[in-house]
């Protein structure tokens, strides 16, 4: 568990140093989904590096495709490809695009970043594996904001009504989105209760313990009748003092010094 | 029950489905709540286990068959033109033809059909949207017949692609012998000496057919082209066409501002510019009527097509 401690603080740099460079993209977010995609990378999900097609391999739809530096940093790290391309992250001709696709990078399941389609497409796969006899499980990370989207709770309904056992949606709970707290701009709570009231399998588990959300995945696999969400509780900006829990860094650039007081605390 | 006389654009989309399930198990089935008026009803009742019905929700339906067509699948997708592509253009974007993965969108009553129910329910609007997607396939079949074989050949094309299906019954034009291939026009009507081509797609086909055969009556002969394939079009046909003639009527049942007759003028203008007079919607919203009378009001009969005819060679002829 050291192992993946530090692995998710060299994620954590690498999204700040990947933004810098980049002058684009989306902090806040990325650095509250850190330890989710480091314990799906390292811990949960059967992948091959080397293989990124591989059948049976654990499909991953990252419905929050704007927190893809941090996927990016993770898929590296896993092996997928060389941690020095994170430097072309958004600039022209890189296969790491503003938001990720599926057929400019090996390992990117489906393109994402207009919310609220991933845990449908999931819902897809899920179904598709199940009719072909197939073993892999469904992983779908979404955002909190992205349950303001009506495609959203149409896959909802969906999962439930064919009781997609096999699939597991993990929502990023960080409490902002561009204009603010979600809670000002679009109340979700109570948000467990929403799932429950659906026929899902809820857990509701602290974001920022790895080992928790292993454990809680492992406690979705022992659930057949029904899909699990867990609700991982985050805070936008994870491990940078000043992005914490601060809308504004939703997708805002860091500049030189901000970086390098933010790469001190990390 | 299927009129064997006269069966409808719809009724072949249903029946090739259930050929094309026979044949490849990875076919699968999603409706949006509109089984039976989309005809996949058939489909469903044969393959139980590759039919899915998503309930009114366009967005899931084409999504949820993205995440399946990633994973090997190759799925139908039906609902009312109005609704997908209409309502799900984005979904449709980013996770079909981005994806790049081979989902069959097929839009029923697309057009004017709807009629009764109003310009809600007219989709006049969905080959623009679709045929600007990068990626994607674009096909209007104009009767039963070649309604079968799109839905056959679509199945088997490993891309994105939409199907339009108009509601009404349409004249019969095609036998199951006609040729039929994607991306290739069929020249449905030939002259030793034609004068103007009119390029149609959908019902409009037959409407065309039928003003040709009065225009021949007054010595005015013409080249009649079934472009069921909007995308990727027949250049090679529509240009030697347009030098053959000099002078193009374009017919659809659809807006005329980005539809099939767009797309014809685009290739003409870079390669053979020649006059064109376009047969569709006039960059208005429909409203409530029977088809034959929405059509009359839009000026998409037969009888409109003669007049542009005749108003094309004009401006061929003063040129």
């Amino acid at each position: 568990m050291e192992d993946l401690k530090k692995i998710a603080k060299e994620v954590r740099r690498d999204i700040v140093k990947t933004l810098l460079e980049a002058g684009s993209g989306h902090p806040a977010g990325s650095l509250s989904m850190t330890d989710i995609l480091v314990a799906l990378y390292f811990g949960i999900m059967h992948h091959d590096p080397k293989n990124p097609n591989w059948k049976d391999r654990d499909r991953l739809v990252v419905s929050n495709g704007h927190t893809c530096p941090a996927l990016y940093s993770v898929l590296a790290r896993s092996g997928y490809f060389p941690i020095q391309k994170l430097k072309t992250y958004a600039k022209l001709g890189s296969p790491l695009q503003g938001h990720p696709e599926r057929e400019k990078l090996l390992g990117i399941e489906t393109t994402s970043g207009p919310l609220g389609c991933g845990l449908a497409q999931a819902c897809g796969m899920a179904w598709a594996a199940r009719l072909d006899n197939s073993h892999f499980r469904v992983f779908c990370t979404v955002s909190d904001a992205e349950h303001d989207e009506g495609n959203h709770w149409e896959g909802v309904l969906f999962a439930a009504k064919y009781k997609l056992s096999n699939l597991t949606l993990i929502v990023d709970r960080n409490n902002i989105q561009i204009e603010g707290h979600t809670e000002d701009t679009m109340p979700l709570e109570p948000l467990k209760e929403k799932y429950i009231a659906f026929n899902w399998n809820v857990l509701d588990i602290d974001g920022h313990n790895i080992a928790a959300i292993i454990n809680a995945v492992n406690e979705a696999r022992k659930v057949d009748d029904r899909p699990t969400v867990i609700i991982v509780h985050t805070i936008a900006g994870k491990g940078v003092s000043f992005m914490e829990d601060k809308s504004e860094w939703h997708a805002k650039v860091l500049n030189k010094e901000e970086a390098k007081l933010a790469l001190s605390e990390l | 029950m299927i009129n064997k006389k006269f069966r409808s654009i719809r009724d072949g989309f249903g029946e090739a489905l259930v050929e094309v399930g026979e044949k490849n198990k990875d076919v699968v089935v999603l409706t949006a709540d509109l089984k039976e008026s989309t005809r996949v009803n058939l489909f469903a009742e044969k393959f139980p286990e590759r039919f899915i019905e998503v309930g009114v929700a366009e967005q899931a339906l084409v999504t949820i068959a993205s995440g399946m067509a990633a994973e090997g699948k190759i799925p139908f997708t039906t609902s009312y033109a109005v609704f997908s592509p209409g309502r799900t253009l984005d979904q449709i974007r980013t996770t079909i033809a981005l994806n790049n993965v081979p989902v069959k969108i097929v839009g029923a009553h697309a057009g004017l059909g709807a009629g009764p129910y109003g310009s809600t329910h007219q989709a006049l609007e969905d080959i623009t949207i679709m045929r600007t997607l990068p990626n994607m396939v674009v096909v209007v079949p104009c009767d039963f017949e070649e309604a079968k074989k799109a839905t056959k050949e679509i199945a088997k094309n490993k891309k994105p692609t939409y199907l339009r299906l108009a509601r009404q019954e349409s004249g019969r034009v095609t036998t199951p012998n006609s040729p039929f291939k994607v991306g290739r026009a069929e020249i449905l009507r030939q002259s030793k000496n034609p004068q103007v081509a009119i390029v149609a797609c959908g019902v409009m086909v037959y409407e065309a057919l039928v003003a040709a055969k009065e225009l021949a009556k007054i010595e005015i002969e013409t080249e009649v082209i079934n472009c069921h394939t909007i995308k990727p079009m027949d250049e090679r046909t529509i240009i030697r066409s347009a030098k053959t003639t000099g002078a193009v009527v374009t017919c659809e049942e659809h807006q005329i501002d980005g539809g099939m007759g767009s797309a014809v003028a685009e290739i003409l203008s870079r390669n053979f510019p020649v006059p064109i007079e376009f047969i569709g919607v006039p960059n208005v919203f429909g409203e409530s009527g029977k088809p034959e009378e929405l059509f009359k009001k839009f000026k998409m009969t037969s009888k409109d097509i003669i007049k542009a005819v005749k108003r094309v060679l004009l401006r061929k002829n003063s040129v």
